[in-house]
C-alpha cells in the first residue's frame, strides 16, 4: 500500500531536510567550508615542500594538481558525516515516533537524509572544485573524464552516506553520532589523498595501498590527469558498491529495529 | 454497545515484557465508537506502553488488537491511515516554522495541494497559531508547542486519536485549551484515547476511565459508577456548640461521636433527597446549623481504594492512613 508513496514521501522528507540544512547553516556550512580551508593550508603552507617531493622541482604547482583529487575525496567524506548528525538528531527526537504512526512509505525518512546529503555533497564538491581551479590546479581531463571522476565521487557518496545514516542510527546521542564518523577523516589521512603512499612506511604503506579510499582517489587523479586508471577503477567501484550494499542492510535493520521514544 | 464491531479500539489479554519486567499483563480493552476513554495510572504503570502498542509503534508479546477495525500488526498500515498521535514528547520539527510543520503533514497525508493549504489554514486559526504561523517552532513556548503538535496529528482528520499525558508539564491556562480541544474532537465524532495521571483530567473528559495500576487494569467504568463503587460520601455539619450536637444527633437519630468538636458526620448515598431529609430535621429540632460540607468521592479516593496507594506511587503509606 505505502509503496505507492514511495516518491511523493522521499521528496518531501527531501524537501525537510534541505529546510534544515537551510535553517542550520553551522552544520550545513561546515563541510563547505572545512575542504576549502585545507586546500588553502596544504597547498600553501605544505605544498612548496610536498611539490618537489612528487616531482623534482615540481614544487607548489605540481602539488595542486596531486592534492585536488585527493581534496575532492576529503569533501565527499566531510558532507557524508553530516548525515550521520542529522539522522541522530532525527532519531533522538518525537517527530519520528509521529512519522512511524502515519500510512507513509517508512524508508522515506532515510531517502530524504540521503538524498539531501547528496545535495550537499555535490554543492561542496563544487566550491572545492571552484577553490582549486582558482589558485592553479590544472586537469588535462576533457568532460568524458570529468564525468566519470564526478561519477566515481557520487558512488563514493552514496557508499559513505549510508554508512553514515547507519552510525546515525547507532547512536545513542547527537553527540556519539558526530564524533563517530571522525574515523573516516582519518582513513582519508592514511591513504593516497595527500602524500604518495611510496613515501610511506612499509606496514603503512600495505595499509594505505589496501584500504578503499586509496584506489577512489587513484581513480579520480588518474581520470582527470588524463591519464591510465588501471585496476584501481574496478577496485574503486567494487569498494563503492560493497560498502553502500553493506550499509544499507545495515541501515534498515537498524531502522526498524530501533525503538522509538 | 457489546457489539465488538463498533468499538473503535478493542483488545484482548494484552501483554508485554521488556526483559523480566512486566509492563502489561494481560490488559482487555475496549473503546467505543465516537467516546472519550482516559486510562489512568500513576508513572510507570504501563500506559505509554499501552498507547504505543495501539499506535503500532511497539508490537505487544501477546493478545489481539484491533483499532479502527483493523489488526494493529498484520494491518498496520490501515491502522495508522485510520488514527493520530500525540505522544508524550512534542513531535514537531523545531527547525521548520509552524505552517511548515502542518504543510509537512498535510503532505504526508497526501493531500491535495489547495485542498492541504486550506486545512493548514484553518487548524492554525482553530489552534490560535496563525500569528505564530511563520515562526520557526523553536521559539514556540509550552502551550504553543503542545498546541501544534495536536493540529499535526489532526491534520489527517483522523478517526481515533491517541493523546499521551497530553496536558503533562502545561500551564493551567494551556491545560484548559487542550481541555477545550479534546472535548470538541469529542463532540465532532471523534474516538479519543488519552491517558493521564490526573484524576481531574479523566473525570472532566472521559466517557470511561480505566486504571491501569502495574500492568493490570485495576478498574473500569465510567467515573460516576468508578466513585459510587467506594463508600465515604458524608456530609459534614459544624454547630455553634456541642449542646446543639447532641440535639442535632439526636433528631437524626445516629449515635454522639466521642469527639469534642461541634460538628457531625453523617454518612450519605449523595443523594440531594437525603441531604434536604437532613435539613429538614435539623431544621424542625431547632438546631442552627453553622457551616455544611458535602463531601462526595473523587477518583482520588477511587484510586486509594483500589490499589492502596495513591495516584502518585511515591507516595508514603501514611497518606493512607490519614485517609482511612
Amino acid at each position: 500500500m505505502s509503496t505507492a508513496y514511495a516518491l511523493r514521501d522521499s521528496t518531501t522528507m527531501l524537501r525537510r531536510d534541505l529546510r534544515h540544512l537551510q535553517r542550520y547553516p553551522g552544520l550545513s556550512m561546515f563541510p563547505i567550508l572545512m575542504p576549502v580551508v585545507l586546500l588553502l593550508l596544504f597547498v600553501y603552507v605544505f605544498g612548496g615542500t610536498l611539490g618537489d617531493g612528487i616531482k623534482v622541482g615540481g614544487g607548489r604547482g605540481a602539488y595542486i594538481n596531486f592534492l585536488t583529487p585527493g581534496m575532492l575525496l576529503f569533501t565527499v567524506v566531510g558532507a557524508a558525516q553530516i548525515t550521520a548528525i542529522s539522522v541522530a538528531k532525527d532519531m533522538t527526537e518525537g517527530i519520528i515516533a509521529r512519522f512511524k504512526t502515519m500510512r507513509i512509505w517508512r524508508p522515506a525518512v532515510l531517502a530524504g537524509h540521503v538524498f539531501s546529503s547528496l545535495i550537499l555533497t555535490l554543492i561542496s564538491l563544487a566550491v572545492t572544485i571552484a577553490v582549486a581551479l582558482l589558485i592553479g590546479y590544472h586537469p588535462a581531463a576533457g568532460p568524458l573524464r570529468w564525468l566519470a571522476a564526478v561519477g566515481i565521487l557520487v558512488l563514493l557518496a552514496l557508499a559513505l552516506i549510508w554508512l553514515s545514516v547507519a552510525l546515525g542510527l547507532l547512536a545513542k546521542s547527537v553527540e556519539t553520532a558526530s564524533n563517530t564518523p571522525m574515523v573516516l577523516t582519518l582513513l582519508v589521512f592514511l591513504g593516497s589523498s595527500f602524500v604518495p603512499v611510496a613515501s610511506m612506511p612499509a606496514g603503512l604503506r600495505w595499509f594505505a595501498e589496501n584500504q578503499p579510499f586509496t584506489p577512489v582517489t587513484n581513480t579520480v587523479r588518474s581520470l582527470l590527469a588524463d591519464q591510465h586508471v588501471g585496476s584501481a577503477g574496478v577496485k574503486a567501484i567494487g569498494w563503492c558498491l560493497a560498502i553502500t550494499a553493506a550499509s544499507y542492510l545495515w541501515a534498515r535493520y537498524l531502522y526498524n529495529r530501533r525503538p522509538v521514544q | 454497545m457489546t457489539d465488538p464491531s463498533s468499538m473503535a479500539i478493542a483488545a484482548v489479554d494484552v501483554r508485554k515484557s521488556f526483559g523480566d519486567n512486566v509492563v502489561l499483563d494481560g490488559l482487555d480493552l475496549a473503546v467505543e465508537q465516537g467516546s472519550v476513554f482516559a486510562l489512568l495510572g500513576p508513572n510507570g504503570a504501563g500506559k505509554t506502553t499501552m498507547v504505543r502498542i495501539l499506535a503500532t509503534l511497539l508490537e505487544a508479546d501477546h493478545g489481539a488488537i484491533r483499532v479502527a477495525g483493523h489488526d494493529v500488526v498484520r494491518e498496520a498500515d490501515a491502522v495508522r491511515a485510520a488514527i493520530g498521535v500525540t505522544g508524550q514528547f512534542s513531535a514537531i520539527d523545531d527547525l521548520l516554522t509552524g505552517r511548515e510543520n502542518l504543510g509537512l503533514m498535510a503532505d504526508l497525508h497526501h493531500l491535495p495541494r489547495t485542498r492541504g493549504r486550506e486545512r493548514v489554514d484553518q487548524l492554525l486559526e482553530r489552534f490560535e497559531l496563525a500569528d505564530a504561523a511563520d515562526r520557526m517552532a523553536m521559539t514556540y513556548s509550552g502551550g504553543m508547542r503542545r498546541r501544534l503538535d495536536l493540529a499535526m496529528t489532526l491534520i489527517g482528520a483522523p478517526q481515533v486519536i491517541f493523546l499521551d499525558e497530553p496536558t503533562t508539564g502545561l500551564d493551567p491556562r494551556s491545560r484548559r485549551t487542550v481541555w477545550e480541544i479534546v472535548e470538541s474532537l469529542a463532540g465532532e465524532g471523534t474516538t479519543v484515547f488519552l491517558t493521564t495521571q490526573y484524576l481531574e483530567e479523566a473525570d472532566r473528559l472521559a466517557d470511561r476511565v480505566a486504571i491501569l495500576d502495574r500492568g493490570r487494569l485495576v478498574a473500569q467504568g465510567s467515573a460516576q459508577e468508578l466513585k459510587q463503587r467506594i463508600p465515604g460520601g458524608r456530609i459534614d455539619v459544624q454547630f455553634a456548640d456541642t449542646e446543639a450536637k447532641l440535639v442535632a444527633a439526636d433528631a437524626l437519630g445516629i449515635p454522639v461521636p466521642e469527639r469534642d468538636a461541634p460538628s457531625l458526620q453523617i454518612a450519605t448515598d449523595g443523594n440531594v433527597a437525603t441531604l434536604r431529609r437532613v435539613l429538614r430535621d435539623l431544621d424542625e429540632a431547632g438546631v442552627d446549623v453553622v457551616d455544611l460540607a458535602i463531601h462526595t468521592p473523587d477518583l482520588d479516593d477511587v484510586f486509594f481504594e483500589l490499589t492502596g496507594r495513591g495516584p502518585d506511587a511515591a507516595e508514603s503509606r501514611t497518606d493512607e492512613e490519614i485517609y482511612r
